[in-house]
């Protein structure tokens, strides 16, 4: 598959009063064409930073992309003036946000705002943006299109308006959807049908996706790759299958012993993570998550690991990781 | 190599004390609980136009020591029956019995006794502290109000060994709930809930709020609170994975009504009810070769509004196995096997 997207050595910082808030700290990672990537982690991590760096939504003053390129299909979008950025925004990469209560206009229609993507990318005439709506809104299996285009986003439950904001997310045919959190705030019977909806679509269409989520759950369902982040950094990056049964980063270890499981009877106390995650403002020189880490020793403190390879796609960056994945074996 | 699931299914300690101190004596039981909300309309003159069901019937009971799951969607009415129970809520109808007596209708001085043994955690640390009150104050204050301590010292020398219990620093005391994190303030929420010595502790989304790694240390905790202090607890959540961790019996309500009740793992491996059912199958698990063999049936349609919920069982617009008799009325709440009640008549 032809690389899409890639990421390299990304930087995103903030300089606030309270200090430099490393937020994405040299991060890089690649999408390819149709595939589903995840980013996972705990808040503060960095997961949504990341994505709002690729669209250069970080509001500056106080963030700014310090450092490294965004490739995307031939172009660093890093580089890009506004007027470019603009017309990627919406129509090569769109995004789909977690509050649907708050990410759509409250004061115009469904139809005005499912149209004004079209209108703005495209030469389409205003009657032909409205026919796409109408098919749009079936796509997201939305029942009654053509009376939905005159209502406003204050008729519609969050189920729905998410559905609405997946069809604004596809009107353009994107390359690329970046979902940060899409499900979050919704129930879990409406969270199935609107990821079942977004697999679907993007399978069909062939788009790729960016999911950003803490819940390992909908990774484990939905992801053909997954990057797991603390700290700004990516830790560790593999498949599906890599991450859940070959983790070899403590952290990414952690986190799948932090979740009980629904399918299976209780057989023990969890095993979490102690303490807490780090003030991204006092980062130093060594790994972020030693603090919290069972494994960590001396070394950990002066230098960072490298994220080095382990098998094919698979990369860690722990200086310990074999000590995790005997521990992992002792215990099967 | 491991397989599908071993990850997390390592023993890490010995578990064998799960059932703790849960036994055979009713703590609590909910009889007819019905909540409905007036809806009114006009300005100066104000009209019951119609009324929402927040709760429309729900019976239930709690043993000493058991900890009892409540489980639902938003709109459900799994926190309105908890704030009935806490009398927080007038309900429309019911009796809540709590030792032998009813509380319902009590009037607010024969609840202050009350309020002493049932206790709360809300879901939202952010919110369900004062911004004004150091931490010290916020646990020093229900103490003083209940007067279980009378000299200000024994206050806070019993403060400071609740927050040791709660896995916090003595040099808490002293601070304010917006220098602390989401975790350590949800220790405080539960510190407070302790100060009473209650028997009884309503958890409301107690964890739902919290990053994966600090939620399951607060989940210890509560754990470890429940043995040591022999709690009951009501633990009214949406998030089923936590449920079945930590509850030893679980209750699914859909829209005002309970349709199952069942010991954990009987509900959690067979669950009966066509509601229940799709829950369990829309919740994803963090397995991806298990999740690839799902079969990921997803029920059509949203929650109907409780203003006009459908007529008979409330779920059979939804429904896989409706029949025409499901809108007739709502089925009874039957046992069906020992210990496993549902509500439906084509199971």
């Amino acid at each position: 598959m032809a690389t899409l997207l890639e990421i390299d050595r990304l930087k995103t910082q903030f300089f606030t009063t309270a200090g430099v808030v490393k937020a994405v700290d040299g991060v890089s990672y690649t999408v390819d064409a149709g595939e589903t990537v995840a980013v996972v982690g705990e808040s503060g991590c960095g997961k949504s930073v990341t994505a709002m760096s690729i669209l250069r939504l970080i509001p500056w003053p106080p963030g700014k992309i310090t450092n490294g390129s965004i490739n995307f299909a031939g172009r660093d979008l890093v580089q890009l003036g506004e007027g470019d950025m603009r017309d990627v925004r919406g129509k090569d990469i769109s995004m789909i946000f977690q509050e649907p209560m708050t990410s759509l206009n409250p004061v115009l229609t469904i139809g005005m705002q499912l149209t004004e993507t079209m209108l703005t990318h495209t030469d389409v005439s205003e009657a032909d943006a409205q026919k796409r709506a109408v098919e749009l809104l079936g796509m997201v299996g939305i029942s009654e299109p053509e009376r939905r285009l005159l209502q406003y986003p204050h008729h519609l439950s969050g189920g729905m308006r998410q559905r609405v904001m997946i069809a604004m997310a596809l009107a353009c045919e994107p390359k690329l959807i970046i979902a940060d959190e899409p499900t979050t705030a919704l129930d879990v019977t409406i969270q199935a049908q609107i990821l079942e909806l977004m697999k679907n679509l993007t399978r069909d269409l062939g788009v790729a996706m960016i999911i950003i989520t803490h819940n390992l759950g909908v990774v484990a369902r939905y992801a053909d790759r997954v990057n797991v982040m603390y700290a700004g950094k990516i830790i560790e990056h593999g498949s599906a299958a890599d991450i859940y049964y070959r983790p070899q980063h403590p952290y990414t270890l952690a986190l799948l012993r932090s979740v009980p499981r629904m399918d299976q009877p209780r057989q023990a106390k969890l095993d979490p993570v102690q303490g807490q995650p780090p003030d991204l403002t006092m980062l130093d020189d060594g790994c972020a998550f030693r603090p919290r880490c069972r494994f960590a020793t001396e070394k950990c403190a002066t230098s960072f690991p490298d994220l080095e390879s382990v098998a094919d796609g698979h990369a860690v960056s722990c200086f310990h990781k074999d000590e995790v994945s005997a521990t992992l074996k002792e215990a099967s | 190599m491991t397989g599908p699931g071993e990850v997390s299914s390592v023993v890490v300690r010995d578990d064998s004390q799960f059932r703790g101190s849960y036994t055979d004596e009713t703590l609590i039981s909910v009889k007819g609980l019905k909540m409905h909300f007036p809806v009114t309309e006009g300005v100066f003159v104000q009209r019951v136009v119609a009324s929402v069901k927040a709760v429309d019937g729900v019976n239930f009971e709690i043993k000493k020591g058991e900890t009892l799951g409540l489980v639902g969607e938003s709109g459900c009415g799994k926190t309105t029956t908890g704030r009935c129970i806490l009398q927080l809520e007038k309900p429309t109808a019911g009796e809540i019995i709590f030792h032998g007596e009813d509380i319902n209708g009590l009037d607010d001085k024969a609840m202050i006794e009350i309020r002493k043994k049932i206790q709360v955690i809300f879901q939202d640390p952010f919110s369900s502290l004062n911004p004004r009150m150091k931490v010290g104050e916020i646990l020093t204050e229900p103490m003083q109000v209940h007067n279980i301590i009378s000299d200000e010292e024994g206050r806070r020398q019993r403060a400071v060994e609740l927050l040791t219990t709660c896995g916090l620093k003595a040099n808490f005391y002293e601070r304010y709930p917006h220098e602390m994190s989401g975790g350590q303030r949800q220790r405080v929420g539960i510190a407070r809930a302790l100060a009473m010595n209650p028997e009884f502790i309503i958890c409301d989304e107690a964890v739902s709020a919290l990053d994966v790694s600090i939620q399951a240390q607060v989940i210890n905790l509560l754990e470890d609170l429940r043995d040591q202090f022999g709690l009951t607890y009501l633990f009214i959540s949406h998030d089923l994975s936590v449920v079945r961790h930590i509850c030893h019996r679980v209750a699914v309500m859909y829209l005002g009504h309970m349709v199952e009740l069942a010991d954990c793992d009987e509900l959690f491996d067979n669950p009966i009810h066509p509601y229940t059912q799709a829950l369990l199958e829309a919740v994803p698990i963090p397995d991806p070769d298990l999740e690839h063999g799902r079969a990921h049936k997803v029920i059509t349609g949203e929650i109907p509004s409780p203003i006009n919920p459908p007529s008979g069982c409330v779920f059979h617009p939804r429904c896989p196995r409706a029949v025409g008799s499901c809108k007739d009325s709502f089925p009874e709440f039957r046992e069906v096997k020992p210990g496993h009640w549902v509500a439906c008549t084509e199971v």
